[in-house]
């Protein structure tokens, strides 16, 4: 069967048999590295032009529908344009921080693809601690967004750059709790042991309550975490002009906007492998004749599906609701989120110790 | 603390009890209002013939305007060249920027008797904003909005305009 892991699998094989078990080894890791990059590229591209489209359709526009057929080249247009264009340093900056910043954002989010399952047994690392691994790694994000804004010598980029702050540190909280439940739930913190926990049902649907609403918390969560509206108050157009990336032009802006990007390919997909199966098809219980049929969707539509749902979600969000201020937002975390979600992990866990779950 | 209830004070639970119904209130209404907003922008992402963007260019020819679109002011003229304006400069005294400017000059009436007529109505679209006053000053409705409004020009000179045209003269029986 052409599966992804089946071609991964072969072409493992053939390495380890044509070449010295180091070169092979370094082969792969270099051809990991390219299908990363690859696969950072096409995102980029087609989650541009499908936050477009999805935009101008909510705000009943048509959207970029001139370069290529339906505009679909728009975004392939926009990328040159921006590959042409100068990438300036301002001149009081601290250069060196300046230009590190859109680097570092770049490498978290490459960071954080290794532990995502992208099909079954399909995976670049399967390390025991997944989840901790990614709620750890993605926290590193903060610190790009804090040197962009501290290098450029700009008030309004180090007010972005300060405001992500105290987002993503309170915001971390409740998306760390929410995480917990499925962890608490499964007894792993392994990718594929969560995965595999799920193949009589999801946990959205086995969890009850509790996962309903970790999984809510979660997606508010993860959006704050991103940067996205409503909750992008590090760029906010209207009031720091673009916040953090104000004095960035060029590739290295291209950079930051093809990171938050990928950020939200990531925290979607993180969700999608935590609260609906990852690769896993839809299965009821034990109906074997349904989850038969339903296994002959190839895992890795599964997963990109589930992905990208969770991205529309994220992007519908973006485009229904106006901007928080940052005391509202603060209030929304600490008075509201975090209690929420310290009396639903206390919960989960009374469900998982009782074993109620199905 | 002062300014908070201790616990011992009477009614105290009672407070209590008014917070967690207030935060699960709040709560449930945000919620609410949040859904309705998703649930507009859901409609109109499914519902595609709402979607209100004009292709202008390429729908050029079926293009139609907004019947309060004002795109320029003109004077429209009869079959017999005769318009209805009478040179009485109301519309140049309402302008508030100096678009309009009235040139009149006499003619003869057949009686031998001398009347005001206009020469030229000079009008410059540059300085114009659509503010509608002269159409609104004007006692005889010699001039109109017309719905135009491609008006592009490689030369600034182009843009000033005379709204009468050649040889024409004032339609009979308006004073
Ligand atoms: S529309 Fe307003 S600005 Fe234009 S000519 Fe009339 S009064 Fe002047
Ligand atoms: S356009 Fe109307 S207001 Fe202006 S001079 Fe002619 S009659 Fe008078």
């Amino acid at each position: 069967m052409w599966s992804l892991s089946y071609i991964a699998n072969a072409l493992h094989d053939w390495l380890y048999q044509t070449f010295s078990p180091t070169l092979a080894l370094i082969i792969e890791m270099v051809i990991a590295g390219i299908a990363v990059i690859g696969l950072f590229a096409v995102l980029g591209l087609v989650l541009v032009i499908m936050e477009r489209r999805v935009a101008a359709w909510m705000q009943i526009r048509l959207g970029p529908n001139r370069v290529g057929p339906f505009g679909l080249l728009q975004s392939l247009a926009d990328t040159l344009k921006l590959l042409v264009k100068e990438g300036m340093t301002p001149s009081g900056s601290d250069k060196f921080l300046f230009n590190l910043a859109p680097y570092i954002a770049m490498m978290v989010a490459m960071l954080l693809m290794a532990p995502i399952a992208f099909a079954k047994d399909f995976q670049l690392w399967d390390l025991n601690i997944g989840v901790l691994y990614v709620s750890a790694v993605s926290s590193i994000m903060v610190i790009s967004i804090l040197m962009a804004g501290w290098a450029s010598n700009n008030k309004y980029s180090l007010m972005g750059a300060m405001r992500s702050g105290a987002q993503i540190v309170s915001y971390e909280l409740s998306a760390g709790l929410s995480v917990l439940v499925v962890v608490v739930l499964t007894g792993s913190l392994k990718i594929s042991d969560i995965i595999q926990s799920q193949a009589d049902g999801w946990w959205i649907f086995k969890g009850h309550v509790p996962v309903l609403v970790a999984f809510v918390i979660f997606i508010i969560a993860v959006t704050a975490e991103t940067n996205r509206a409503p909750f992008d108050l590090a760029e906010a157009e209207s009031e720091l002009t673009a916040g953090f990336h104000t004095e960035y032009s060029g590739m290295k802006f291209a950079l930051f906007f093809l990171a938050e990007y990928i950020n939200v390919f990531i925290v979607c997909s993180i969700g999608a492998i935590l609260f609906l199966g990852g690769w896993m098809p839809f299965h009821i219980g034990h109906w074997e004749g349904f989850n038969r049929v339903m296994d002959y969707i190839p895992s890795s539509i599964w997963f990109f599906g589930k992905t990208f749902f969770l991205i529309f979600v994220i992007m519908w969000f973006r485009w229904t609701f106006p901007r928080l201020r940052i005391d509202q937002l603060l209030n929304l975390e600490w008075k509201y989120l975090l209690p929420i979600s310290m009396i639903n992990i206390l919960l989960a866990t009374a469900i998982a110790i009782a074993g109620w779950h199905f | 603390m002062p300014g908070l209830p201790s616990l011992r004070e009477r009614g105290s639970r009672g407070e209590a009890n008014m917070f967690i119904v207030n935060y699960i209130k709040d709560i449930y209404k945000g919620i609410r209002s949040l859904l309705v907003g998703m649930r507009r922008t859901g409609y109109y992402f499914t519902h595609h013939k709402e979607i209100i963007t004009q292709e202008y260019p390429d729908n050029r020819d079926t293009l139609k305007m907004a019947d309060r679109f004002k795109g320029e002011v003109v004077m429209p003229h009869d079959e017999n060249n005769e318009h209805r304006c009478t040179g009485c400069t109301a519309c140049e005294l309402a302008c508030p920027n100096g678009t309009i400017k009235v040139v009149t000059k006499f003619d003869i009436t057949p009686e031998g008797k001398k009347k005001k007529a206009i020469d030229k109505l000079v009008y410059h679209l540059e300085l114009c904003t659509m503010c509608n006053l002269c159409i609104i000053a004007c006692p005889s409705d010699a001039i109109v909005m017309a719905q135009t409004f491609e008006h592009s020009v490689f030369d600034r000179a182009q843009l000033t305009k005379i709204l009468n045209n050649p040889g024409s003269k004032i339609m009979e029986g308006v004073e």
